[in-house]
């Protein structure tokens, strides 16, 4: 009993902490023995995220077990992973893995537990649980509907409580049983850590094969996971810096297509594409806005570069950025009030911001040395960059009025960061030194403390992680 | 249309005066070759061609371009810079010499980094190399309808060592006449 009431009192402290939800920690337990918040509000000019970010506390070390998902019968469905038993297996092993791999927790998944039934899902065996040490469980279930649907639920429990923490019910066609998964664990990841979710989303990136003076870089996308990995391009025109849509329907990307460098829009759906401007000009670095509606985009005309903002739709450009030298990317605050671009009218390249219309540009970054392809984070709160000195390249992040710049990675090359749809990981690539010009995709948190590599199946450039599917 | 020197050759010899000299020097360029040139072509000093009398390239071909330049087809910038140095001028008369013996050819220019700017940047920085290349030609005399510039950033390194004489390489304006 003693460790289950500091396993839910971890968790509704973290939910104070990290979200500030005060009102929802005393509804589980009375304030006076809930841990004090660490950062009660955030500072207006604070030196960085201590307190706020989610790897060394107490919670990721909770036990979760998770066995296969029940249903009702064994019946054949279209997912590739097979009826709908097989599929409680499979979803119980996504899960088991989402956490895992993000060393979130300490899983423990189906290979190793009991079977349940559908009886268990809504009633478990809480002696029996808790006989096997387990802190936290997850149950669920699959049935299939008739139009070839599938439908899951999911449910966390604090067995030493014996207390139901959540649920939640989904229903996905066949083929995509593995969000059900992802929505899953992200109801978990949210539920323990008071954090946004994040798992159920998608990611654009380039992949790269081939000697490093001739490397064939293909558009490719996949899950958050790497699952349902897909190239989109042939390899033929080389294909750089993908951003998905906020929908996930279209990717903007830069082709050398015909031998001009360009940027198009990619509608995933059908398979087409068409540029995003009319223009004899090389265009690049697009971006869209978080609503959508508009693109960003960088063209080169007479050897300089400035920043132009399109509607998604078409039409006229307007130009956002009129400075000589290279003014380029961009990236959208939440809101869409603001957008962050690098630029190096000041001689080197560095980070400003300007409001969406491109009125009161100013420099942001003083950190010494180079400051690169800023991205806001969703939650607004820090601008993700790369930052250049010392021989090499790392990931760092600053408030968005340039205070508390911290480096978090310092690889010989780490370069581009995206943001996870919560802003609490940041995913990049990593370039290696020497003639084999490798490379490959990372994320790291906000604390630098805890990288890890992404698999993909073949080397991985500018990734571009996308908001949570709706 | 470009009736002052583009800022990008801030410090170079006006254009006329580079010319004369450059007609001067042709085929005597100090520097030695980058790379070594499939056939070497003898040494033009007329205005008019040759005939082909060997198994050389067809005069006026790309690849008689190529062996003409005898690596003079490429220019070097220095680090984060796209200025034309003064020293690589004698390169770029060779082009402008070629291109107007040649006056119905076109030609693209290829504006190229090294590895230790970010993609997105060196994109921006090889078109600024390739344009300043571009200006110079055409203060030499060049059409600047004739010339198209692209740039590849540091996605087509020539030396793919990770050093600084891989990097000082690597930092180029390429010249390609186009058949």
């Amino acid at each position: 009993m003693k460790t289950s009431m500091k396993a839910l009192l971890m968790a509704a402290g973290m939910s104070a902490v990290l979200v500030g939800a005060a009102a929802d920690a005393q509804q589980i337990a009375p304030a006076s023995i809930l841990p004090p918040p660490q950062i009660q509000q955030k500072p207006a000019d604070t030196g960085g995220l201590t307190g706020s970010v989610s790897d060394d506390s107490a919670w990721v070390d909770l036990g979760i077990d998770i066995p296969s998902f029940a249903t009702p019968a064994d019946v054949p469905t279209q997912a590739s992973a097979g009826g709908t038993a097989a599929l409680g297996r499979a979803i119980a092993d996504v899960i088991t893995a989402d956490l895992k791999n993000n060393g979130l927790f300490k899983p423990i998944g189906p290979a190793k537990l009991p079977a349940i039934g559908m009886g268990d899902v809504t009633q478990p065996d809480f002696p029996g649980w808790s006989s096997r040490g387990a802190e936290m469980l997850v149950h669920g279930s699959v049935r299939a509907g008739s139009d070839g649907s599938l439908m899951v639920s999911c449910y966390l429990y604090d067995v030493r409580l014996q207390q139901q923490l959540t649920k939640a019910a989904w229903t996905f066609t066949a083929g995509d049983w593995r969000r059900a998964a992802h929505k899953c664990s992200d109801v978990i990841y949210s539920r323990l850590s008071g954090e946004s979710p994040f798992f159920d989303s998608r990611i654009a990136y380039i992949a790269e094969t081939g000697p490093k003076d001739h490397r064939m870089k293909r558009l490719a996308i996949m899950d958050s996971d790497g699952a349902n990995h897909r190239f989109i391009t042939t390899g033929q025109a080389m294909a750089l810096t993908p951003r998905f849509s906020p929908d996930y329907k279209k990717i903007l990307y830069l082709s050398y297509l015909n031998g001009r460098p360009r940027i198009y829009i990619y509608d995933i759906a059908s398979s087409s594409q068409r540029l995003v401007a009319e223009t004899g000009n090389p265009t690049f670095a697009p971006r869209w806005s978080p609503d959508g509606k508009w693109i960003l985009y960088s063209m080169a005309v007479a050897g300089n570069t400035n920043i132009y903002r399109i509607s998604a739709s078409g039409g006229s450009s307007q130009k956002l950025t009129d400075t000589p030298g290279i003014n380029v990317g961009g990236s959208y605050s939440p809101d869409g009030n603001r957008i962050v671009f690098e630029s190096d009218r000041g001689g080197s390249q560095q980070i400003y911001v300007m409001n969406a219309d491109g009125s009161n540009q100013h420099r942001i970054s003083f950190f010494g040395g180079k400051a690169a392809t800023p991205e806001w984070s969703p939650r607004g709160d820090q601008i993700a960059f790369t930052r250049i000195g010392g021989g090499g390249f790392g990931i760092a992040v600053t408030d968005p009025n340039g205070s508390g710049a911290r480096t978090l990675t310092h690889g010989w090359q780490d370069e581009a960061p995206t943001w996870a749809p919560n802003g609490r990981i940041i995913q990049f690539f990593r370039s290696e030194r020497g003639a084999a010009g490798r490379s490959s995709l990372w994320q790291v948190d906000l604390t630098g403390s805890h990288e890890r590599r992404l698999p993909t199946p073949v080397d991985g450039s500018d990734p571009s992680w996308g908001p949570i599917r709706q | 249309m470009f009736s002052k020197l583009p800022t990008a050759a801030k410090g170079m010899v006006p254009g006329a005066m580079v010319l004369t000299l450059g007609l001067a020097l042709a085929a005597c360029g100090h520097k030695p070759p980058k790379t070594l040139p499939p056939e070497p072509a003898p040494a033009v000093s007329q205005a008019t061609p040759p005939p082909p009398t060997n198994q050389g390239p067809v005069p006026g071909s790309a690849a008689d371009f190529v062996a003409q330049m005898m690596g003079k087809d490429t220019i070097h910038f220095a680090l984060d810079k796209y200025s034309v140095d003064p020293g690589e001028t004698p390169a770029l008369q060779a082009q402008a010499q070629w291109l107007m013996r040649y006056p119905s050819k076109k030609a693209t220019i290829e504006g190229h980094c090294d590895e230790r700017g970010t993609r997105e940047y060196n994109l921006a920085l090889g078109e600024r190399r390739a344009t300043a290349a571009k200006n110079y030609l055409v203060s030499l005399g060049v059409d600047a309808s004739r010339l198209t510039t692209i740039s590849y950033g540091k996605e087509r390194p020539i030396d793919t060592a990770s050093t600084e004489e891989a990097y000082a390489r690597n930092r180029r304006a390429v010249t390609v006449a186009i058949d």
